[in-house]
């Protein structure tokens, strides 16, 4: 029950942050957004293996980590001086 | 007794990751939004991640790699999205009272062309 809970306030978390990255200004808001729903959306994973007891959404978790990083540092360098 | 210690700490993780994007929805500027959100972000990560595998101690040792990952490449990342961003022309908020890497933004571009 205390997990149910948990979950149901990171997916409120979630849409906040969603909410930010479609109607930021301008593009750096957006990659803000995005990349802080990423964020808490790893930590989601992490607490839905918990929930079903499966043992392989980490690795997934570790994945979208990894790819996150690298998506995010490629748009900065984007905006920062063209790719 | 783990269970309680485990529950604890990861509510203490999604009370952090809540305000922090209620921060990013609510601020109204880049800087402001990218220093509440990762700031809020990564501790609350860090904390209900170390919760989980407090609660499954078998899983102990893989939430600990997610964590320290999640903890190191944070920051990185939003130092080079801020960075980005003032570079590429986002203005601060009116009441902003002061803008430290106006005084370095000739080092910035000196650094530029020596790349």
């Amino acid at each position: 029950m205390t997990l149910l809970t948990f979950l149901g306030v990171i997916v409120v978390a979630v849409i906040l942050a969603l909410i930010r990255a479609i109607k930021g200004p301008t593009s750096p808001d957006r990659v803000v957004g995005v990349d802080i729903m990423v964020t808490i959306t790893i930590a989601l994973m992490v607490l839905l293996g918990l929930f079903f007891k499966r043992r392989i959404y980490l690795d997934v978790s570790l994945i979208y980590a990894v790819l996150s990083f690298v998506g995010v540092i490629a748009v900065a360098r984007y905006l920062d001086k063209g790719l | 007794m783990n269970q309680i210690i485990g529950y604890i700490v990861m509510g203490m993780g999604v009370a952090f990751l809540f305000l922090g994007a209620l921060g990013v929805f609510r601020f109204p500027d880049v800087y402001n939004r990218l220093q509440a959100g990762t700031k809020c972000t990564t501790l609350g990560a860090f904390l209900s991640i170390i919760g989980t595998g407090i609660i499954e101690p078998a899983w102990f040792l893989k939430c600990l790699i997610i964590a320290i990952f999640v903890l190191f490449t944070n920051p990185i990342s939003a130092h080079a999205l801020a960075r980005a961003s003032y570079k590429s022309g986002v203005k601060l908020w009116d009441k902003s009272v002061v803008d430290k890497c106006k005084e370095f933004e000739e080092c910035i571009n000196v650094e530029e062309e020596d790349k």
